[in-house]
């Protein structure tokens, strides 16, 4: 698969439009190697002239940051920053909303202001400006319901692209009880998916598949690689790995356009 | 001797005044005792945040039954105040129902009117409060942290609301020359016929009781606001006016370790450099917050605005699934613990004397810290814009950073973090592996 690299572009003097923020999960997690793999499929597709760090690029510190280690964040933020900086990035895409949250929200005011975009609003964006499109007879008639990460949905309020990608794929997009400003934490946000959770009666996770559950769906559509294994596990918890499956929108629309 | 009421009045209302004046005095010293955050940018969007939520309620409504009766009783409980200005001329002056012959009767009459039939309408909301906090099973009105104080507080402001409207309904039905009069007794002209047989010197002594226990019972309640949940109707205002205005996701970075963090970057500074002149002296700044003083002032005034309500907790997905954590009590444990300092501070002439105890571990507990997702369910969830998070954080931080003190699991991740780049042991150099493994 091509993936440019920066470096690469600048050994071309070349400056991409858009530079795909992996993430750790994205370049390390098998499951969400996958929803990387998907999303570069639809950038290739519609296009899109993008470049990755590789080995150049480092933890965001989120996961640091909300175990309550500023130093580690600030240290690997500046790390990045520089890196970033250098190679003069202005726009950075990227699946994880959690990397998406810390780029957006926190490295400005370290000195590292760019533009940034979930990948929902990034495809959003190529549709819009005609650049891509969904092919919605792949997918037709399947029920999905989309469970919001906190860190896109109530932290920075995008609860439509999204939605409107789903709707996009033909398909049956029903909503659980508990949705967008309401909806229930994965249970791996906040550093949590390092750690095992505290001593309860239940873990968040299966409470929330329960919630995804009662909506009876084919597909539980994610937009976060840690809200997707978190689900991926409440399913088999639950045992209904044979009726349902956990696919990020990147995934589902590589698949509606055949990728 | 014509003119004692009017001097015993005035005393009770420089009473109730006064001390409530202390009150107040003494709760903005206490939030004063937290730290300094700039939240006076933005005024335009600051003001509607508090128009649309604290006079307009529009958090409350997100669950409409709660909601819906909940701007009942606010309705009812401001504009029935404007009674309380009458009163208080009548009381000074020695008037009755001076705005009557200040406005005309037929004004007057629709005033009153609405007022009583407000007032039934409070005491109807109030009933079925009662019957949600004490016979139904609310699971937030249950946790751990709703006993004893906390669940009487909630009641005595229910019965405090329930003989208020009583007395002011008994009040205008006992109320000779006004059921007469036939303007604006609404509903007061139904309860009139209770009182039937009294002679018209029984009537008036009614009414006169009323009237007294009526205005001193406000000043009582006026008082009592300080010590109760209920201080919420006053500090919802500048709570939303001072809440956060960022993306809920955006936690702060800490400039105090954006300075030290430069430093160590940068190759051309000494390690081995003495200190600038007058910093020796300085104490270094403390990191994290593990005791009231190192929290700022606005979560210090989230805390004493908080009324309570659970919104919070029964959306906690740690909650919900029988952790130890309770954005409410982290709340209720602030303000506690802040109550406390206050006390210290006042037996011990303005200073705090050191009483062993602190805000961490005495009071909240590592466990419910770290139990938090950081999923701002809490903060999305207050009616009022509290921001239990950002306590949670900077607990965390104080842990993490001043006593090395998180789960063993996070330390690994954060020494994945500083030796490879990646919270899990890869490494760096298979960062694109990704891209050819199909």
């Amino acid at each position: 698969m091509n993936v440019p690299t920066m470096a690469d572009m600048m050994a071309q003097g070349k400056q991409p439009e858009v530079l795909f923020w992996v993430g750790a999960a994205g370049s390390y997690d098998d499951r969400a190697k996958k929803i990387s793999r998907a999303f570069v499929k639809i950038l290739h597709q519609a296009k899109v002239d993008f470049a990755v760090l590789g080995t150049e690029e480092s933890s965001t510190g989120d996961a640091a940051k909300r175990a309550g280690n500023e130093f580690l964040f600030q240290m690997q933020a500046m790390m990045n920053i520089e890196v970033l900086n250098g190679y003069e990035v202005k726009k950075i895409v990227t699946c994880d909303p959690h990397s998406f949250n810390t780029l957006k929200n926190e490295y400005p005011s370290l000195g590292g202001k760019y533009e940034v975009f979930h990948h929902t609003q990034f495809i959003q964006n190529l549709i819009a400006e005609g650049r891509l499109k969904i092919d919605d007879t792949t997918l037709k008639g399947k029920r999905v319901t989309f469970h919001d990460p906190c860190y896109l949905g109530r932290a920075n309020e995008v609860y439509e692209s999204p939605r409107e990608l789903i709707k996009r794929l033909g398909v049956n997009l029903t909503e659980m009880k508990r949705n967008k400003s309401t909806a229930l934490c994965c249970g791996a946000g906040g550093a949590q998916m390092f750690k095992d959770a505290e001593k309860g009666d239940k873990e968040i996770n299966v409470l929330r598949t329960e919630d995804a559950l009662e909506t009876k769906p084919n597909i539980i559509a994610t937009g976060c690689p840690y809200c997707n294994t978190m689900m991926t596990d409440g399913i088999k918890f639950k045992e209904k790995e044979a009726e349902v499956v956990v696919k990020d929108i990147a995934e589902l629309i590589a698949e509606a356009n055949h990728l | 001797m014509q003119y004692l009421p009017n001097i015993i009045f005035a005393l009770a209302l420089a009473l109730g005044l006064s001390f409530f004046a202390m009150n107040i005095r003494k709760l903005l010293r206490n939030i004063k005792l937290g730290k300094e955050v700039n939240r006076t940018d933005k005024k335009p969007e600051r003001l509607k945040n508090m128009l649309m939520i604290a006079l307009g309620q529009s958090k409350m409504v997100k669950r409409p039954f709660s909601g819906f009766l909940h701007i009942v009783v606010y309705v009812g409980f401001i504009i029935i105040n404007i009674e309380v200005l009458e009163i208080i001329i009548d009381g000074l002056f020695g008037t009755h129902r001076v705005f009557k012959g200040l406005i005309g009767d037929g004004l007057y009459g629709f005033l009153i009117g609405v007022f009583e039939v407000l007032a039934v309408l409070v005491f109807v909301a109030v009933i079925v409060f009662w019957l949600r906090r004490n016979i139904s099973n609310i699971k937030r009105f249950l946790s751990k942290e709703m006993k004893g104080w906390p669940k009487n507080d909630g009641n005595y402001i229910l019965y405090f609301e329930m003989v208020l409207m009583t007395l002011f309904l008994v009040m205008n039905a006992t109320d000779a020359s006004f059921q007469q009069a036939g303007i604006g007794n609404t509903i007061s002209q139904f309860i009139a016929p209770l009182f039937d047989g009294f002679s018209p010197e029984g009537l008036h002594t009614i009414e006169r009781t009323c009237w007294w226990i009526h205005i001193l019972g406000i000043l009582v309640f006026l008082n009592y606001l300080y010590y109760s949940k209920h201080l919420h109707i006053l500090l919802a205002f500048p709570n939303t006016y001072f809440a956060n205005l960022n993306p809920k996701g955006q936690f702060t970075n800490l400039e105090s370790v954006t300075t030290e963090v430069k430093l160590m970057m940068d190759p051309d500074a000494d390690p081995y450099a003495a200190p600038a002149e007058g910093e020796e002296e300085a104490i270094p700044e403390k990191f994290g917050a593990s005791d009231v003083a190192d929290l700022n002032w606005v979560q210090l005034l989230n805390a004493y605005t908080c009324t309570e309500c659970g919104r919070c907790t029964s959306s906690c997905p740690a909650n919900l699934t029988g952790k130890e954590l309770s954005p409410r009590k982290i709340m209720m444990d602030t303000r506690d613990r802040l109550e406390e300092v206050g006390r210290n501070i006042d037996a011990n002439k303005g200073v705090f004397v050191d009483d062993g105890k602190q805000l961490l571990n005495d009071y909240i507990s590592p466990e419910e810290l770290w139990a938090c997702t950081s999923c701002n369910a809490c903060v999305e969830e207050c009616p009022v814009n509290i921001d239990p998070l950002s306590i949670i954080m900077d607990m965390r931080r104080y842990l993490v950073m001043e006593e090395s003190a998180a789960p063993q699991e996070l330390n690994m991740m954060m020494t994945n973090i500083e030796n490879n780049g990646a919270p899990w042991q890869y490494n760096q150099q298979d960062r694109l592996n990704w891209a050819n493994e199909e």
